[in-house]
């Protein structure tokens, strides 16, 4: 539990654009992530903000292959998320 | 019970522009100074201002700093402190250029001087001409100027405790400040950090709004602390709001939208506009779009299940001019609002950006409170800088760049009051009161034991609803009167929160209680400080008084918590060297 919990509260940005989209992320895949997505998440956390937000929002890919992967799965929760809300 | 005590010669509590900005300076100076910060440093909300850094460079054209301080204090609608926003804009030149030394990547001309850009507000020559005055790094600003302060920390060797959260302030009989009780999430241990000089710089608290562009830790865990401490915060009813946030999310929709054309729509499909300025319709000034869409709502014209946002609708515009022109606000609609602009409305709902109040100090960054008859009596050992302070330079409202200046600007001075306070004052600490922690010890262990209580999130969301409701855009008596009664309810809700999770360790449940406790302290103090000023004035927009009333009104709001009860004290109107500059009618 506080383990997650940790990586709950790391998820915790300076920008609230980031806090919306990686709370969506986690209520939805956290449980679900193996341990070396767990691994790649907590290094993508330590990502600046900006640089973090650019490749949520698609302006840039990010170079890390395994980081990139879940920046994939953020965009399509947050996607999907968002076509649940306005049906 | 023994808890552990830690000495250092300065604690500072946050670690965003203001608090690393007071650190490097206590650091430079060779005092042992560590900082707390909830999050790591270069994720404060610091780095959300995009805007810029104002200050009367003159690169671009001429200017001063006496325009950019009749600029601010006309901004602050006259309630702003006048040796306060003359020691800030005079300050700004030299701080704007430090930061080019320690690094800051600011955006330059050709001659490679920083770069000057224009900003709403900005003028020449007393408000005759606008005046290119904003120094900027790229849109990242805010970004640029934390990890440059950062650094430099990191180099002065400032400590930093990471993922802690500070309690409670700790004073000693005299009422003079001496340490700071903190949570170590990590391990769940409650310390006390034994000081001879404590800063808060913790930021603004603007999640006591539901619609709100402030990141999930602004929680205004230092206006909490005071308000629990006996000290008074200052001027509450001033928040700043901008017209058309995404509802549900808080993240802004420009301005810029409405002058391509956008309107804004009821829940009858009404351009309600229209009947409100029939001549500029939506392109209205923004605290007037922001009151009509309030009212909206609040008579039941609202839109979506909960009634609660008004529309703006763009698709008349046609799929190329919005592809064209606004393809950033498009971005923003579909992912936030998970509409496309192209074929839907966005539904939007005025939203609070930024807190003109808060701790009350002066232009040395020394919080001071009233005693008898002085108003102003300085807390020995206790200092405050940045959103969390009322020092009071943004007065009723404030000047678009100056919040990323008022950081550095009085983090700085503040850690100079700091470095002087200590050599002088008290090279040794003064000792700790007995059982220092019990207090918070006593609050966590509430929270650890409640039975039968409130879930935090609930309380929440009753919280930010009456906030939204009641001390939002539109205010009036009966709102507001019905806003304090309600909020107080929500306050004693508050007090029985509960939280299933007891463990010690990383436990966020009780992190978020203990915020909660702090929020509720803000809540109140807006709604009670907002109900009593009968006036207009900047950002307090009372619609049953319109006028700003300098005879009666031109004076700072300080709320009590304890007693619950309000008391004011006079706008500082002697400048330091120059010439009060007196009230106008604020036009534009």
């Amino acid at each position: 539990m506080s383990e997650l919990d940790r990586i709950r509260w790391r998820s915790r940005r300076g920008l609230l654009e980031l806090d919306l989209v990686l709370e969506k992320f986690l209520d939805r895949y956290l449980q679900q992530l193996d341990q070396e997505q767990l691994d790649s998440y907590k290094d993508l956390l330590f990502l600046p903000d900006n640089d973090l937000l650019d490749f949520v929002d698609g302006r840039r890919d990010c170079p890390e292959p395994r980081m990139q992967q879940l920046i994939v799965l953020m965009r399509d929760c947050w996607q999907a998320a968002q076509n649940d809300c306005s049906q | 019970m023994a808890v552990t005590v830690r000495q250092f010669d300065a604690v500072i509590v946050g670690g965003g522009g203001a608090g690393l900005r007071a650190a490097l300076q206590l650091s430079e100076a060779g005092l042992k100074t560590v900082v707390l910060s909830k999050v790591f440093p270069t994720r404060s909300h610091t780095v959300a201002a995009q805007g810029g850094i104002s200050a009367a460079l003159g690169n671009v054209q001429e200017d001063k700093w006496e325009w950019h301080m009749y600029d601010t204090v006309k901004g602050s609608d006259w309630l702003g402190d006048q040796d306060a926003i003359e020691f800030m804009t005079r300050n700004a030149i030299d701080a704007v250029i430090e930061l080019e030394h320690f690094g800051m990547p600011f955006d330059r001309v050709d001659s490679g001087r920083i770069y000057q850009r224009p900003f709403g507000g900005h003028t020449a020559n007393f408000g005759k001409t606008p005046v290119q005055r904003a120094c900027a790094a790229a849109d990242r600003t805010g970004h640029a100027m934390l990890h440059t302060l950062y650094q430099r920390n990191v180099r002065a060797k400032t400590q930093f405790f990471v993922e802690w959260m500070a309690l409670d302030l700790i004073r000693d009989s005299e009422g003079d400040v001496v340490g700071v009780t903190a949570l170590e999430m990590e391990t769940g241990e409650i310390m006390v950090l034994h000081a001879k000089a404590v800063l808060f710089a913790t930021g603004g608290s603007g999640r006591i709004f539901a619609a709100s562009t402030n990141a999930f830790i602004n929680t205004g865990d230092g206006l909490g602390m005071c308000a629990r401490a006996g000290i008074p915060l200052e001027d509450m009813e001033f928040w700043q709001f901008h017209p058309t946030g995404v509802a549900g999310a808080g993240v802004l929709i420009t301005e810029g939208v409405r002058g391509e054309g956008g309107i804004l729509l009821n829940a009858n499909g009404e351009r309600f506009m229209e009947r409100y300025a029939p001549n500029l319709k939506d392109l209205a000034p923004r605290d007037f779009v922001s009151r009509c869409m309030a009212l909206e709502v609040l008579e039941g014209r609202g839109c979506g299940k909960e009634k609660d946002h008004v529309l703006l609708k763009l698709d008349h515009l046609g799929p190329d001019i919005i592809k064209q022109r606004l393809p950033s606000i498009r971005e923003i609609a579909i992912k936030f609002a998970g509409v496309d602009p192209i074929k839907e409305p966005i539904p939007v709902i005025p939203t609070c950006h930024y807190q003109m109040g808060g701790i009350p100090t002066n232009y040395l960054g020394e919080v001071i409170t009233p005693q008898g008859d002085n108003p102003e009596v300085r807390v020995n050992g206790f200092y405050a800088a940045g959103e969390c302070a009322c020092t009071s330079v943004h007065g009723a409202n404030r000047l678009g760049t100056n919040s990323l200046l008022d950081l550095v600007v009085f983090g700085k001075s503040a850690g100079n009051s700091m470095i002087d306070f200590i050599r002088k004052e008290r090279p040794t600490h003064k000792p700790l009161p007995e059982n220092a922690a019990d207090f918070s010890l006593a609050r966590v262990n509430r929270i650890d034991t409640q039975t039968n209580g409130e879930d935090v999130s609930a309380v929440r969301t009753a919280m930010q609803k009456v906030v939204q409701a009641r001390a939002g855009v539109f205010r009036t008596d009966k709102n507001l009167a019905l806003g304090v009664t309600e909020i107080k309810e929500v306050a004693e809700r508050a007090k029985r929160t509960q939280i299933k999770d007891k463990s010690k360790v990383f436990n966020m449940a009780r992190v978020e209680a203990l915020e909660m406790e702090n929020l509720i302290e803000v809540a109140v103090a807006t709604l009670i400080s907002a109900e009593a000023r009968k006036e207009s004035r900047g950002a307090h927009a009372h619609d049953d008084y319109p006028n700003r009333d300098d005879e009666n009104w031109m004076k700072h709001t300080l709320f009590d918590s304890a007693s619950r009860t309000l008391s004011y004290k006079p706008v500082h109107t002697k400048p330091l060297s120059v010439e009060y500059i007196p009230p106008k009618e604020r036009t534009f």
